[in-house]
């Protein structure tokens, strides 16, 4: 069992790292949709620490989207996506070993660039420090519940909208507790009810999507 | 029929709105190919698909070893290999890579000179190290090809399996699959060519709308 | 006669038939009186003047919003589960009627803002995850817009609407927890001033008459579902014949 997850989430790496464009493009809408605020709102210090937060958050979110759609969708075209459903394994470990890998790829670095932004955004080295943890509770959802989408909307037309149309309203739990937590501590109320509420729900998906992706995926395939 | 250990009843298999076959039932024994024929779009892929578990039938059920696929669907899986018209082969990934990767869905350890030495018999032996992105399209066939052999199943389920090939690969595929016959294995594949397989006990299967499906 | 007789989409075609006259004239009847209570019999709120009276028809179509969602997860649920087609067609049948109300909901609500609040649209939880919910629904009605199979967009669909729900109270509750960081809980559509046993009434009556109207308009939709899936059977080629 743990020999197969780690055979996908080695393939998986090695296909991205393969193609580093790929996930960059993920990495550098990151940066630009956070590059925006700014020029759209001004630069008055005050307020870009205000919505800081919760634009990183959003940012992250949709970036998260964009990568998603690729998910199944190339080792369709391929056809290894059927072999790898009819492996002795079961679906769901199939899945979750993806999510596991999309999360390495692409969580990792929006973990790695968020400090940048937030110094950009004028976030207290104690914002960003909340930030991070909220992202490293919060970006695992992101792939778990966006794995749901992208079985869903395998081999769609449009596959990729209609997946930021059918995740996004699932994400508002994790973008408001995720948020909220770096604005608590900004705000002196504390961060700790956010970030285990932020948790739990990461729990929660993480016992609850696998399935669900996994029954989309044998729905998506047939 | 005891050591029949592929058994299908009452399949019923609908594409949209079309019911492309109904009441159909064959059993395949050790050591038997069968060989899936009929017109484009008659529903081969979709009994393959059916066969493999991929696809739910719309009535009847596919039996391994007595039981019904859904029911046992990982130990059936271990035993069946299926090479669709997709590959399966990763662009980005050499053909061993790819190899090692199809070891590992199994939950096998890699064997990296078993490996080497059914590319080289495949005829392969030039490309171990050129991404497959830069192979031809038979070669890549035959690198999925290996990855069926390596994965030793007793039953292979094969759409299509000499498109692309050149005169010599057939013949190499025609020699693979008396082999694995012979070896106790089962084959079931759709084609379009002729298949030169002498002394090998062959079933046809006619799928269609057209004839009823039975055994010829 | 067992239940599963109705399973049949042929048996539930004609059921469906017969009783949605019923549903339909009872759902109208419902209405009026509803509206007789809520426009006649309920006294005038002494802080919110007559503005109020939209509540009845406000606070009816966002429990229908909700309850029509959970409806739908459910015959989903049913559906994934024992493969029974009628229930993923009720489940589509469902849909629309859930996002026709979750929108009356949220611009009955921003009728009633404007003379509460002063404003058109308030972050008001109520009124956030009301937004939320159009989304859900949306995202489910578009799935099924875009999957041709009718086998795959069955299961897909609930599939959505099956995390959706497990995600709904969720979200329900971030938005509250959102909304009490952010604004207080000063602003609060709960707050109604002690209601009055009348106005309870004209609210479950017209909550009723809700029920019966989405349960008509669901089965006329449901029927629509089952002649166009059923096209090439006996039965519904004879009542397609039969029309023209």
């Amino acid at each position: 069992m743990h020999r197969f997850l780690l055979a996908v989430l080695r393939r998986d790496l090695t296909l991205a790292a393969r193609r580093r464009g790929d996930w960059m493009i993920a990495q550098f809408f990151f940066v630009m949709v956070a590059s925006l605020f700014p020029l759209g709102v001004g630069p008055e210090p005050d307020m870009l620490a205000r919505i800081g937060p919760g634009v990183l958050w959003v940012a992250a979110t949709l970036a998260s989207l964009l990568s998603l759609s690729r998910l199944f969708a190339d080792d369709h075209q391929d056809g290894s996506l059927e072999h790898m459903v009819l492996s002795p394994e079961p679906t769901v470990l199939l899945v979750l070993g993806k999510s596991i890998a999309h999360w390495l790829i692409y969580g990792i670095p929006v973990l790695l660039i968020a400090p940048v932004l937030g110094i950009q955004f004028n976030l207290s080295w104690d914002a960003i420090l909340v930030l991070e943890l909220s992202l490293l509770l919060g970006t695992p959802i992101l792939s778990l519940l966006g794995g749901v989408g992208a079985a869903l909307t395998l081999g769609l037309r449009g596959g990729g909208v209609l997946l930021t149309l059918l995740i996004l309203p699932l994400y508002v739990p994790a973008l408001i507790f995720g948020a909220g937590a770096v604005d608590g501590v900004m705000t002196g109320t504390g961060a700790e009810a956010h970030l285990s509420l932020l948790g739990a729900f990461m729990v929660l998906s993480l016992m609850i999507s696998p399935w669900i992706a996994a029954a989309a995926l044998r729905v998506s395939l047939e | 029929m005891p050591d029949a250990l592929l058994s299908v009843h009452d399949l019923a298999c609908a594409r949209g709105e079309r019911l492309l076959f109904k009441d159909m039932n064959f059993s395949l024994a050790a050591g038997e190919l069968l060989l899936v024929q009929g017109g484009n779009g008659q529903g081969k892929t979709s009994l393959l698909r059916l066969l493999t578990g991929l696809a739910r039938p719309e009535a009847g059920e596919v039996r391994w070893r007595g039981e019904a696929i859904r029911d046992v669907n990982e130990r059936y899986h271990e035993e069946m290999c299926y090479l669709g018209h997709a590959n399966g082969v990763k662009d980005d990934l050499d053909p061993l890579e790819n190899l090692r990767f199809a070891d590992g869905l199994h939950g096998r350890a890699f064997d990296a000179a078993r490996a080497v030495a059914t590319l080289r018999r495949l005829g392969l032996s030039r490309c171990l190290d050129l991404p497959c992105r830069v192979l031809s399209f038979g070669q890549r066939r035959r690198v999925a090809l290996a990855a069926l052999l390596l994965a030793g199943s007793t039953l292979w389920i094969l759409d299509e399996p000499l498109t692309g090939l050149d005169v010599h690969a057939v013949a190499l595929m025609e020699g693979l699959i008396r082999d694995h016959l012979q070896a106790g294995g089962m084959v079931v594949a759709t084609t379009h060519q002729a298949l030169n397989l002498e002394g090998v006990k062959v079933q046809r299967l006619l799928v269609g709308s057209v004839a009823i499906p039975e055994l010829v | 006669m067992k239940l599963y007789t109705f399973a049949s989409p042929a048996t539930f075609y004609h059921l469906a038939g017969k009783l949605i006259p019923w549903f339909a004239w009872s759902a109208g009847l419902l209405t009026l009186w509803g509206l007789y209570i809520s426009f006649f019999l309920a006294p005038t709120d002494f802080q919110q003047s007559e503005a109020y009276r939209i509540i009845f028809i406000h606070v009816p179509a966002a429990w229908m919003s909700m309850f029509i969602y959970l409806v739908m997860a459910f015959w989903g649920a049913i559906g994934l589960a024992f493969n029974t087609r009628l229930s993923f067609m009720m489940a589509r049948a469902l849909a629309p009627t859930g996002a026709m109300f979750t929108f009356v909901a949220l611009w009955t609500g921003a009728l009633w803002g404007k003379p509460m609040w002063g404003a058109w649209w308030v972050w008001d939880a109520r009124l956030t995850s009301e937004l939320i919910l159009l989304f859900l629904y949306v995202g489910i009605i578009a799935l099924w817009a875009a999957i041709d199979d009718v086998k795959r967009g069955d299961r897909a669909g609930s599939l959505l609407t099956l995390i959706g729900a497990i995600n709904v109270p969720i979200i329900y509750f971030s938005v509250i927890w959102w909304n009490t960081l952010h604004q207080g809980a000063s602003i609060s559509v709960t707050k109604a001033p002690s209601m009055a046993a009348i106005m309870l009434q004209g609210m479950l009556v017209m909550a009723v008459a809700a029920w019966f109207y989405t349960i008509a308009v669901a089965l006329v939709r449901v029927r629509r579902i089952i002649l166009e899936r059923e096209r090439h059977t006996e039965w519904a080629k004879a009542i397609l014949e039969g029309d023209q």
